[in-house]
């Protein structure tokens, strides 16, 4: 019996460990891939309408590719994420990488961020470590055989 | 124009995160490594709710691409996150999830900041 539970613990503590692992991994992945896509659709020339061959063209700009990659991965990541624990869970810790966008905006892109918008980000910290602290996964999925 | 961008963005992310949610609970359990990657693949083109939720991340993308564009990041990105609280009371709604009262709290706290953030 007590190596059952011991097993049980072990188990509970690696897929505690996968999933911070891939918030981590999600929490920079997203903030760096907006950054590129942002700098990319700023210095593409023409405006992104309707259009889809503009798309299409703005697309091929390096850092908008870069971005989009990034992003393709940061999405891969939270469905992995999204296996292992609640969206009511993912969602607002997730929200630390808005912080990071708006630090980025601030520092690469040169955006005036006021002290509003400063507290606004403290005001996330908080609501994240708050849920943080919350059980990750509270619904009995019946997992589908494949 | 942007709030109209704004709009596409948030109800797009919400049904997509809400659908992708669903189906990979159902999946099981997924990773990131290289054989992981390639199950989540064979999983998404199995499951039509899946694609679906690719399909309204990809409305959402291209309206975000737009919205980042014509603003600033510092206001597209945080302004995309208005979706929270409706993602959250559909996660309680239709997912069926326990949103205890600490984590509701939380959530509001977040869509506070972000709020603050879009002005």
């Amino acid at each position: 019996m007590p190596a059952l539970t011991s097993q049980i613990a072990a188990v509970n503590r690696n897929r505690t460990l996968r999933t911070y692992s891939l918030l981590l991994l999600f929490v920079f992945l997203r903030p760096l891939g907006n950054l590129c896509l942002a700098w990319g659709t700023k210095h593409f020339p023409q405006p992104l309408a309707a259009d889809p061959f503009i798309y299409l063209r703005a697309m091929l700009h390096p850092f908008v590719a870069l971005g989009i990659v990034m992003l393709i991965l940061a999405l891969f990541t939270r469905m992995a994420l999204l296996s292992l624990a609640d969206l009511s869970f993912v969602l607002p810790v997730t929200a630390v990488g808005y912080i990071l966008a708006t630090l980025f905006g601030q520092v690469f892109l040169h955006e005036q961020v006021t002290a509003r918008q400063w507290l606004g980000s403290v005001l996330i910290f908080l609501g994240t470590a708050l849920v943080g602290s919350t059980a990750q996964n509270t619904t009995a999925y019946g997992v589908e055989t494949e | 124009m942007k709030w109209i961008l704004l709009s596409i963005v948030v109800c797009a992310t919400a049904v997509s995160d809400i659908l992708q949610s669903h189906e990979m609970k159902r999946a099981g359990e997924h990773s990131m490594g290289a054989r992981g990657i390639v199950r989540l693949l064979k999983t998404v083109a199995r499951r039509r709710n899946l694609l679906l939720s690719i399909v309204c991340l990809a409305v959402s993308f291209f309206a975000f691409m737009a919205l980042v564009q014509a603003t600033p990041l510092s206001f597209a990105v945080p302004a995309s996150a208005a979706s929270f609280i409706l993602e959250t009371l559909l996660a309680k709604l239709v997912l069926k999830e326990h949103v205890s009262a600490r984590r509701a709290a939380g959530a509001m706290l977040v869509l506070g900041g972000v709020l603050l953030l879009a002005r």
